[in-house]
């Protein structure tokens, strides 16, 4: 009883104490994935990224985001594979440096999570992705979700490596994409 | 009963040399691999080269549990008490060693980040979480043991032939395959 008397109360005043997020907060976000070599998942990151947010609660589908990957500072998880991916074969990082994502809709589907539409460019390669995000506010707020890829359709591994047997064609990507409260 | 007619019952037997013959392979595999470029041929044999690792740890259970229940045919009394007392360390050390070599590799895996999935299929779980740091000294523990275990699998067999050619008794011949054991060097 008086839990939901709070709970009531907690909800009322959520309204009021939305504000409006923007800009980006690098030291509260992660890039991370998952890749699978040989049915074995290992855990990636990359550690240089940056953004630009714009997301008000009470306006979700005026939000935007636009989020740049450094592909050179990825750790692959294995210390040999991180060279090896700046290569033509891989990202061609000396002509490709940064994958991007540009946001295009985002819709509320309730619960504080997000479906969050856009292209992720990578290699020069285009394509659009959705993916599901969770909010969450605070001075920082941070939306917090995953996707999938297929690294085939970025070229990302080409040559012996386009052997999807050994390194999986699906690559989870796991996201924290902070901005500061205003 | 006469000694020339103990030997090893067929599953000892069998155990044996599966036994040898995966771990000589996984050494010769282990030794290939490590300075490959990385490709995935290396990927894939990596992954074999544990799958390999772990069956190793299996069999070893395995004939540790048949052995339990199967008492190996007592050393030939020609043996000196010395001889006896340094095959009994020896294969002691020998399995300890057929169990430490893949726990330190599956250890090494973990803290390396890379999980073993035994045949691709059934996760192995991590011990460790992944350090770096830490992979790397269970690289050279697992190194060290390799090595280790190099020296006492050839100290065994060379003693198996020492016995066989030497001394001319049973020990080889009871744990051969066939079942005549051929008692005179050609």
């Amino acid at each position: 009883m008086k839990r939901s008397i709070i709970s009531c109360l907690l909800a009322l005043s959520l309204p009021a104490m939305a504000s409006e997020y923007s800009g980006f907060n690098a030291d509260a976000s992660r890039v991370s994935f998952v890749s699978t070599q040989m049915n074995v998942p290992v855990e990636g990151r990359f550690e240089r990224f940056s953004g630009n947010i714009r997301f008000d609660p009470d306006a979700p589908t005026s939000g935007s985001a636009r989020l740049e990957v450094e592909l050179a500072s990825i750790d692959t998880g294995l210390e040999e594979a991180d060279e090896e991916v700046a290569s033509a074969e891989w990202f061609d990082i000396a002509r490709h440096p940064n994958a991007v994502f540009e946001s295009s809709a985002v819709e509320p589907i309730g619960n504080q999570t997000y479906r969050i539409n856009g292209t992720l460019t990578i290699k020069g390669k285009t394509h659009e992705i959705a993916t599901e995000a969770r909010f969450e506010p605070g001075a920082v707020g941070a939306f917090s979700g995953s996707f999938k890829l297929k690294r085939s359709d970025y070229a990302i591994g080409e040559g012996m490596w386009s052997d999807t047997s050994v390194v999986a064609d699906e690559v989870e990507i796991r996201y924290r994409i902070a901005a500061p409260a205003h | 009963m006469p000694q020339t007619y103990s030997r090893y019952d067929p599953v000892a037997i069998a155990l044996h040399w599966l036994v040898a013959i995966v771990i000589v392979c996984n050494f010769a595999l282990g030794v290939y691999m490590h300075e490959l470029p990385l490709s995935p041929w290396k990927l894939k044999i990596y992954s074999w080269h544990k799958w390999a690792g772990v069956s190793v740890f299996l069999l070893v259970a395995l004939r540790l549990a048949w052995r339990g229940f199967h008492r190996p045919p007592p050393m030939p009394d020609s043996m000196p008490a010395w001889q006896r007392e340094l095959a009994h360390h020896g294969h002691h050390l020998l399995y300890l060693l057929m169990f430490a070599v893949p726990i330190s590799g599956w250890l090494m895996s973990s803290a390396l980040g890379v999980q073993t999935v035994y045949f691709g299929v059934l996760p192995i779980p991590d011990l460790l979480d992944k350090d770096k740091a830490l992979g790397d000294v269970l690289k050279q523990v697992h190194e060290a043991l390799n090595l280790g275990m190099a020296a006492i699998v050839l100290g065994h067999a060379g003693a198996a032939l020492k016995h066989h050619y030497m001394d001319r008794d049973d020990v080889l011949t009871r744990m051969l395959p066939w079942s005549k054991p051929p008692r005179n060097p050609q």
